[in-house]
């Protein structure tokens, strides 16, 4: 089920900026909004699953999606003084992109 | 932009304290619980969970913030049997003024 | 709105711990929600969806669903660090061995605290939880204020919790987005040692394995 995740344990990824839920089509989404366009770390692969996203809407949601467990650090997220702090979130494939910069906390 | 059901961070929910009170689950609990589990079982799967939540995702903000945890679950339930035609909504109102009627003598 | 139907004060007289010292409030539906249930409810049974028996066996299992059998697994984790590696890798399949039955359910993870790090769990979406590990989850795990608040401010809500943490230990809030419903692992207390597992096994709490409390010794 590993096969063809895009990522690894310890890439650097960035979350969509991305709205779905703006747009006048009825929308699921599984990434909550305080993580969009944000970078974090991939902590674990999970293998693929349904999209939830089309399963929610009574379609089959295949391909399945790499799940990944992404690590982010909690200070960034609300501007607060940095701490060792984080926050993991379980992210589908589609909503990831690698992220090239070297800051993230 | 976001959801009405994404939460995460979101004042000023999340700077209130948090009410820690046991509620012990009514015999309504149980039964619509159990009922989303018959609906969503392998063996049947009439209605998936992300589905569920889609309908619940759905709601106006005052059927969000006004009804109960498992009262939000049976409108869904309700909207997604419709939805799919498994009962009509013309059945459901009729049984329902069945049972108020018997309720009433 | 209706007032609710029933409002049953049930005061019990459990000793379990810290989770059980409130009163416990029943709270039901507004009579047109109890109406509706059971009006789709004999609909569905009539029309031969399921049986009544499914519905009353279904309620039955969900009954004898309890922290009580994640305090199992916690406690052989303790004792038992071949277990340990096996609740890590593979839950359901570790929860099997205790006779604590996942099949059906969604995937479970357990994760483990350290004196370095310490996980806290919510669902900021909706309210996803280790059901057929703990049972139902307590209403303040639904609550919009918990949900809005863990990912933000958790060290206030541990704290609201009684739980402080040193500032050295990291915090590792977990937001339940997807397939995974996450059990925490947590760390044994000192002066445990060279306790049955029984025993071990009622210092677990449920708040201690959603991450808000850490589990203490009765004082």
């Amino acid at each position: 089920m590993k096969a063809g995740a895009r990522y690894s344990p310890g890439d650097r990824v960035r979350v969509r900026l991305d709205w779905p839920e703006a747009g006048a089509k009825r929308v699921h989404i599984r990434t909550p909004h305080y993580l969009r366009g944000r970078s974090g770390v991939v902590e674990r692969v999970f293998g693929a699953y349904p999209n939830p996203e089309a399963l929610a809407f009574g379609q089959p949601g295949l391909p399945a999606q790499p799940l990944y467990q992404v690590r982010f650090a909690q200070a960034p997220l609300w501007a607060k003084a940095a701490s060792a702090d984080t926050v993991i979130a379980d992210l589908y494939e589609h909503w990831l992109e690698p992220d090239a910069e070297a800051h993230h906390g | 932009m976001r959801a009405m059901h994404d939460l995460g961070g979101v004042e000023p929910m999340a700077s209130a304290a948090i009410d820690r009170e046991e509620h012990a689950l009514t015999q309504f609990d149980k039964n619509v619980d159990a009922l989303m589990y018959l609906l969503s079982h392998p063996s049947r799967r009439i209605i998936r969970v992300d589905e569920l939540r889609r309908a619940i995702e759905s709601f106006t903000p005052l059927q969000y913030s006004s009804l109960t945890y498992y009262e939000k679950w049976l409108q869904a339930m309700h909207d997604l049997l419709v939805e799919k035609g498994v009962l009509t909504r013309e059945e459901i109102a009729q049984k329902c003024a069945a049972l108020r009627a018997e309720t009433a003598t | 709105m209706d007032e609710p139907a029933t409002h049953v004060h049930d005061h019990h007289d459990h000793t379990h711990g810290p989770d059980d010292h409130a009163p416990i409030h029943a709270h039901g539906p507004k009579p047109e929600y109890a109406l509706l249930e059971r009006a789709i409810r004999e609909l569905l049974i009539a029309k031969g969806v399921f049986g009544a028996g499914d519905l009353r066996r279904q309620i039955d299992l969900m009954d004898s669903r309890s922290p009580s059998q994640g305090a199992k697994l916690v406690a052989r984790a303790w004792v038992d660090p071949e277990y340990k590696k096996r609740l890590l890798t593979d839950a359901k399949k570790a929860a099997a061995e205790l006779a604590v039955d996942c099949s059906n359910a969604p995937e479970v993870v357990v994760l483990e605290n350290t004196p370095k790090r310490h996980h806290l769990v919510v669902c900021t979406l909706c309210s996803c939880y280790p059901k057929a590990i703990l049972g139902i989850p307590p209403a303040w795990y639904k609550s919009v204020e918990y949900r809005a608040r863990a990912v933000k401010d958790p060290r206030g809500v541990l704290a609201e919790f009684g739980t402080k943490l040193p500032e050295d230990v990291e915090v590792r809030v977990v937001d339940s987005t997807a397939d995974m419903r996450y059990l925490v692992l947590p760390m044994r207390p000192s002066g445990s040692e060279g306790w049955s597992e029984e025993r071990l096994a009622a210092l677990v709490t449920r708040d201690s394995m959603i991450g808000v409390t850490t589990p203490t010794l009765p004082a």
